[in-house]
């Protein structure tokens, strides 16, 4: 009991040339595009590997985010001790707080980009859907938004919040990244609102709040699934640039960038503090980039 | 990109290349009035916006740790005018930013908002667009090579280079290159502002220049890929002209008008100041002390900097949209 597209395995054996006369249906041939292409199901494990490590690094380890020992302070990184990736300035385990603040980081740039394309979707496709003065006025709302610097825009969020934890952060980038999200969506709607069956849904006197989460909404949320994947990494990006600025995740929690703001304090003295959380945040941008540029490839493989 | 695609392909018979002298400057001169006339309001906007969003805040810039007088306050806040009802205060800040008066720091008792945007924007300034100027050649040279060569091992090699330059984060690459030139090799300083000393420039513009790099190769390679499929490029190889004609006179202008529109607000966002770039490198830029600013609830300067900086975008827009019709006559003129 398979459904198709959903079986890994074999899609991946089963993977042929795109070709003529070729029965599979759209969605099962841009998923064996996608299959087929080796950086973005690299991308697509590492992720799944990281996600899962820092789901479960408590039950994992034995020892806590906070552990300090103060006989390994500043202990390089070495498998005779079992200080993997050494010691901070407190003696605590970077490898922990490694995969510690990998959790934050992940759910910061997930939960960002949710509420992101929630707005999005939701402002893009009213604004479509309605047009006339609403349309252009919600549209020239996006166009003085966009003229406020993402950072800038962020930084006086947080700051003007107060408090500085997580929810407020993840809730701030997710507030100012939905601009591009509505404009993809809006366009889409334009088009999508035109088709019959929109039509006739208007015809059998549907209410426009279930015509639009019915037939706008899922059928205009493909358009933006490229841009989703390509926003997590840049929702991550910003938190870490907030949390080494000091305005973003506080301790005692961590996150990749304020590991690598303390890091980069001691990098003379030990430079693996950079080095690790550093590594980690790249190959997770890397990997989500990966996956976003496959995702397109296989959509659109109008430019292989 | 497609986006992009999609509104230059408006093709248009109303178009500045087919006008002549007078009135192809009366169509131009239409035009940026047009368009000033949505900007003055969105400057407008994004002045009360920013007034209202910081008047809303949560804590003042007088909660110190240790209790003031009542009294004290009191005074504190009629010097201020903080007393008074908002849209006065907005009033009142408004017409001295007209007068090029961006107020008195809450912090800095000595120091107007004016003073600090003055002394910090030439360091901002002065770094960011070497970094641009630096990311625009580079970043256009390695995107023609790379679709000259499209999935050629020339053309993956940049492409990842190009993704590196734009994965790697700025506070991850600017610590590095300061432990390796600065500390390990000891060739370059790696902190402070020097009064503007070249050693001091090269680490930060180095840094903030490599995503820029990356990001303007990946999109010239696709606008250039984009271009070289059309019909009339198609038509000039056919035509028997030399490969070198046809990629300067006939592909170049048309595949990098997607640059050309990256990098007005690109240019903009460098001016003020990378945030990042200017903390790790210690550099008295306008980007710090906006975040100085931002930390210490020294609203004027958070105002007055957002303010600036919406403005140099607006007007970038602006200088873009011009010169995208300029490069490319198919985009409708009197749109």
């Amino acid at each position: 009991m398979t459904v198709a597209g959903l079986d890994n395995d074999k899609a991946a054996a089963g993977a042929k040339p795109d070709a003529g006369g070729d029965s599979r249906s759209p969605a099962r041939r841009a998923f064996d595009r996608f299959m087929r292409n080796k950086s973005a199901v690299a991308g697509l494990i590492i992720i799944g590997l990281m996600t899962v490590t820092s789901i479960f690094v408590p039950i994992l380890s034995p020892k806590d985010i906070q552990t300090v020992s103060w006989e390994y302070v500043l202990s390089p990184p070495s498998l005779e001790t079992g200080y993997w990736f050494g010691t901070d300035v407190n003696g605590r385990d970077l490898f922990v707080r490694t995969f510690y603040a990998g959790r934050i980081s992940l759910a910061i740039g997930l939960l960002a980009t949710a509420i992101a394309f929630m707005i999005g979707v939701i402002y893009g496709s009213i604004s479509g859907y309605f047009g006339g003065a609403l349309d252009s006025f919600m549209m020239r709302v996006c166009d003085v938004l966009y003229a406020l610097p993402t950072l800038f825009f962020i930084i006086i969020l947080v700051t003007v919040l107060g408090a500085k934890n997580i929810f407020i952060v993840f809730m701030c980038i997710g507030a100012v990244e939905w601009l591009t999200m509505a404009r993809i969506v809006r366009g889409q709607t334009l088009s999508v609102k035109q088709k019959e069956y929109v039509e006739a849904a208007k015809a059998i006197g549907l209410p426009t709040s279930k015509i639009l989460a019915r037939y706008i909404v899922p059928n205009v949320t493909s358009a933006v699934i490229v841009y989703v994947t390509l926003l997590i990494p840049v929702n991550i990006l910003i938190e870490s640039y907030l949390s080494f600025l000091g305005l973003g995740v506080q301790e005692p929690l961590t996150s990749w960038g304020l590991l690598i703001s303390q890091g980069s304090v001691e990098m003379e003295n030990a430079p693996w503090l950079l080095f690790f959380p550093a590594l980690f945040l790249t190959v997770t941008l890397f990997a989500f980039n990966f996956i976003g540029d496959g995702l397109r490839d296989a959509l659109d493989p109008k430019d292989r | 990109m497609c986006f992009m695609a999609a509104k230059c392909g408006a093709v248009s018979s109303n178009a500045l290349f087919h006008l002549k002298g007078r009135d192809a400057g009366r169509v131009m001169l239409k035009l940026i009035a047009r368009r000033l006339m949505v900007a003055i309001p969105t400057v407008f906007i994004i002045i009360v916006l920013s007034f209202l969003i910081i008047k809303m805040a949560p804590g003042g810039p007088f909660d110190a740790e240790a209790e003031i007088d009542p009294e004290i306050l009191a005074n504190l806040e009629r010097a201020y005018y903080l007393d008074r009802p908002i849209w006065e205060q907005f009033w009142r800040y408004f017409t001295n930013l007209l007068q090029g008066d961006f107020g008195q720091s809450f912090i800095f008792r000595d120091r107007s908002v004016a003073d600090i945007i003055i002394q910090g924007f030439p360091v901002s300034a002065q770094i960011g667009l070497w970094a641009i100027f630096i990311g625009a050649f580079g970043g256009i040279a390695l995107g023609i090579i790379a679709a000259l060569r499209k999935n050629s091992f020339v053309d993956y090699g940049v492409m990842t280079v190009a993704m590196t330059g734009i994965a790697v984060p700025t506070f991850v690459t600017a610590p590095t290159m300061a432990l390796v030139f600065g500390l390990y090799l000891g060739l370059l300083p790696i902190s402070g502002w020097g009064g503007g000393a070249l050693p001091n420039m090269i680490l930060p513009i180095a840094a903030l220049a490599l995503p820029k790099i990356g990001v303007i190769a990946r999109i010239t390679r696709g606008g250039m890929l984009e271009v070289l499929r059309a019909n009339y490029v198609r038509t000039a190889r056919s035509k028997g002209l030399r490969e070198s004609i046809v990629i300067w006179r006939h592909t170049l202008r048309a595949g990098l008008t997607p640059v050309v529109s990256y990098l007005g607000p690109a240019i903009a966002g460098v001016m003020t100041g990378s945030v990042v770039i200017e903390q790790i490198f210690g550099l008295p830029g306008i980007g710090r002390s906006f975040v100085e600013g931002a930390v210490n609830r020294d609203y004027p300067v958070v105002m007055g900097i957002t303010i600036l900086y919406a403005t140099l975008i607006i007007i970038m827009n602006l200088i873009v949209d011009l010169s995208y019709r300029l490069l490319d006559p198919r985009v409708e003129m009197s749109k």
